[in-house]
């Protein structure tokens, strides 16, 4: 534990060190879903400032911040870290790097993955270098995500992989897969899947965009026809994947909650709301006091994630927050962009048009409801798990 | 940075507080003293005094336990739950807030009266059905060294049995907040009958004599002393409100649990899962905003206005959440007076306009965030 005195000069050092390295074109602003730096060998930039941003960011660990130094991290602890987020919001700096790898694959592999899996994969995460993408949902497997039927058999020293994906978000963009295989077809549903590393150049991976409502292809089928996979590309046990891809959904579902506060960080809703406003214009009653609602919500959402956060640390944490942050989260940031649209009026309607890439966004959110398990889903969980209700 | 953990001895007040209302104040109780046609019980507050309740917010030097906001807001909260009847909030948090921001042998002396349970106070501060302390329209006008009180004061909770009144008032160049007898010559109290079966009255003030020794804090500056009185009592209404919502869930969700129709349990209707599993996201939402609230009180007492704001904009909204859902899942039943989740649900819409309702609230935070 630090004194309060050492917490103050961290946060002092941290501040002059935003100060003096994240650019002016990465503070402020509502960012897009098209503004996201996801890393990746293919990834362009949509300008130099992002990826200045991302080099110093890794430099520090601040890409990964709570990660061990030796992984890439900047190894800091539960007081740091809030102090991190602080100062970030304070300059309302955006996040030098969002991933997949970042949010899933690498708290499992802290958790699940051997010292060597770790170095070899974790760092990589954490420069922006390598992205990742989640090979979970089947065309049979949707809510019911145990029932997966892509198949890896035995072959000694690799598994041969064959079946089907879908919903696999940015796989077209993404170098590497980490997917649950059925290893064990005799086993009970929940018994006989692993956690399998697929490298997304590999033989027999092909992968094709899902065009969605929002004009965007974030989502693809994935198709794995006789695909190699060394042995030691597994994280956890063999047939054990399972717990792998429970403890790695909570994440998920924390990230797409996103403390209930979207992409947009800190950011007060009604400040946004303002903006998008034309010149001389005011929010309406209704559309004033539904902001307010949002406003209230976003931020009681944004403590209980802190909440969690600080009863984890004291080893106090109930289980399955993961459930109730995704519900709560995911159906705060749907209202919040219905908002945007309203305040937005006619400008919001146009692809590209005055308002970039509002509309977009706004149907995106329309998946978050969806994605990482639905929201009844989430809201059935919690009444068997938490309230203990029967059957 | 504040830590929205409890600490040891939170956890234990938390069991403390339980093992005692349980026992000495169960729903049961408040039926009891309702029939009884009371809206108090003096002999329950001597207890919760004993126990160190009612100085919970005193310094030790005048006989407190001084455990600070958080800790009040625990004790108000595990109340809720069992709709405990107290002066609790009117004294031993609005009232001795206000006291321990006045730094006079006075002061210390009321402090240690409040935390043995020998005063009682209610603050007198409503004029129309909202709350508005700002458009407060009674008059103190000065005479000689003193001041005449006259004007009208509403939902004055506490206010009919209270042995005090801290009373706001105009005076020439402000509000000024007075600390008097509740039994001085020219006061009118006349109790309300109200839908929680609990205390509050309206009260007249005719040509009330008050000294410059009644003025708490300064004349003309009302808002030193008030305000973090006001934003400590918020606080811990907001935590009350909190254990409304949790005891009515508790109730329902053990109504879920045991009541059959259909051949089965109707717990195991998703329909009625799904509207009890919201709830309870939603309650478990405000209790991180409850504790947040307390916190900030105890750490940063001068950047208080918009955490104490959303506390009571949430509470007051799951509150009010849990009782309709309470109601309507325990179906014709939960209508009956029989039934406990009504009391619930009457104790949560007298919180909900107490010290500001949720449009006043979410007001502020608006405020506070810039629209």
């Amino acid at each position: 534990m630090q004194s309060e005195q050492e917490l103050e000069g961290f946060r002092a050092e941290l501040r002059d060190w935003l100060e003096a390295n994240c650019p002016a074109e990465m503070r402020g602003g509502e960012p897009s879903e098209a503004s996201i730096c996801w890393g990746g060998k293919n990834f362009e930039f949509e300008s130099d400032a992002q990826r200045v941003w991302l080099e110093r960011a890794a430099s520090k660990g601040y890409t990964v911040p709570t990660w061990p130094v030796e992984y890439g991290g900047a190894g800091m602890n539960r007081a740091q870290e809030k102090i991190f987020k602080e100062e970030m919001d304070r300059i309302e700096a955006r996040n030098p790097l969002q991933s997949f790898g970042i949010w899933m694959l690498g708290p499992a592999l802290l958790h699940f993955g051997t010292h060597e899996q770790k170095l070899h994969y974790l760092p990589p995460i954490a420069r922006g270098e390598v992205r990742w993408c989640q090979g979970y949902s089947e065309p049979g497997a949707g809510s019911d995500l145990a029932s997966v039927q892509t198949k890896g058999e035995d072959k000694g020293d690799h598994w041969l992989v064959n079946g089907q994906k879908i919903w696999t978000s940015y796989a077209d963009k993404a170098d590497w897969i980490f997917a649950l295989i059925r290893t064990d077809r005799d086993a009970s549903k929940h018994n006989g899947i692993s956690f399998l590393l697929i490298d997304m150049e590999d033989d027999g991976v092909e992968t094709r965009p899902i065009k969605l409502i929002s004009g965007a292809s974030v989502f693809c089928e994935t198709f794995f026809t006789n695909v190699k996979v060394p042995k030691d590309r597994i994280v956890g046990e063999e047939n054990r994947g399972w717990d792998v891809a429970k403890y790695l959904l909570t994440h998920e579902r924390e990230m797409i909650s996103g403390g209930g506060q979207g992409l947009s960080g800190g950011r007060a809703l009604g400040a946004v709301l303002n903006e998008s406003l034309a010149e001389g214009q005011e929010m309406d009653t209704v559309l004033r006091a539904d902001a307010m609602r949002c406003e209230v919500d976003a931020l009681a959402i944004g403590l209980t994630l802190e909440r969690y956060k600080d009863q984890a640390e004291a080893g106090t944490g109930a289980g399955n927050a993961s459930a109730m942050l995704k519900y709560m989260g995911t159906e705060l940031n749907m209202q919040r962009h219905e908002l945007l649209m309203a305040a937005g009026g006619s400008d919001a309607l146009e692809w590209d048009g005055p308002l970039g890439n509002r509309p977009a966004d706004w149907l995106r959110t329309k998946a978050n409801s969806i994605e990482g398990g639905t929201s009844e889903v989430m809201l059935s969980i919690i009444s068997r798990r938490v309230l203990g209700l029967p059957g | 940075m504040v830590k929205l953990v409890l600490t040891e001895d939170e956890t234990m007040l938390v069991d403390a507080a339980r093992g005692f209302l349980d026992k000495s104040a169960p729903v049961k109780a408040f039926r009891d003293l309702r029939d009884a046609g009371k809206t108090y019980d003096a002999k329950m507050w001597k207890e919760m005094a004993a126990m160190g309740w009612a100085g919970v917010l005193v310094p030790e030097s005048a006989g407190g336990v001084d455990m600070g906001h958080a800790a009040a807001g625990i004790l108000a909260q595990e109340m809720g739950k069992t709709l405990a009847v107290s002066p609790f909030l009117s004294t031993a948090v609005i009232a001795a807030t206000a006291l321990r921001n006045v730094s006079d042998a006075r002061a210390e002396a009321a402090l240690a009266k409040i935390a043995s349970g020998d005063a009682t106070y209610a603050l007198a501060v409503d004029e129309t059905s909202k709350f508005d302390p700002n458009a407060t329209a009674m008059v103190a006008t000065s005479e000689g060294n003193g001041f005449r009180l006259t004007g009208k004061k509403t939902f004055v909770v506490d206010g009919a049995l209270a042995d005090r009144l801290l009373v706001l008032a105009k005076t020439d160049n402000g509000l000024t907040l007075f600390d008097i007898p509740a039994d001085r010559a020219g006061i009118t109290r006349n109790a309300q009958n109200m839908i929680d079966a609990r205390d509050s009255a309206r009260i007249d003030f005719d040509n009330v004599e008050a000294t410059g020794d009644d003025v708490l804090g300064q004349v003309d500056d009302a808002m030193t002393v008030l305000k973090p009185a006001i934003e400590a009592g918020q606080a811990a209404l907001a935590a009350e409100m909190a254990g409304v919502a949790a005891g009515a869930f508790g109730m329902t969700v053990g109504y879920l649990k045991e009541r059959k129709q259909f051949g089965t349990l109707i717990g195991t209707f998703q329909a009625l899962q799904h509207r009890a599993a919201h709830l309870w996201c939603e309650i478990e939402v405000t209790a991180s905003a409850v504790l947040h609230a307390g916190r900030k009180l105890d750490e940063d007492p001068d950047n208080v206005t918009m955490a104490v704001s959303l506390a009571k904009a949430r509470a007051t909204s799951t509150a009010k959440l849990a009782v309709i859902e309470g109601v309507q899942m325990h179906g014709g039943i939960g209508m009956t007076d029989a039934f406990d989740i009504g009391f619930y649900m009457k104790r949560a819409r007298v919180g909900a306009e107490w010290l500001g309702d949720y449009g006043y609230h979410a007001a502020q935070v608006a405020k506070h965030r810039g629209f």
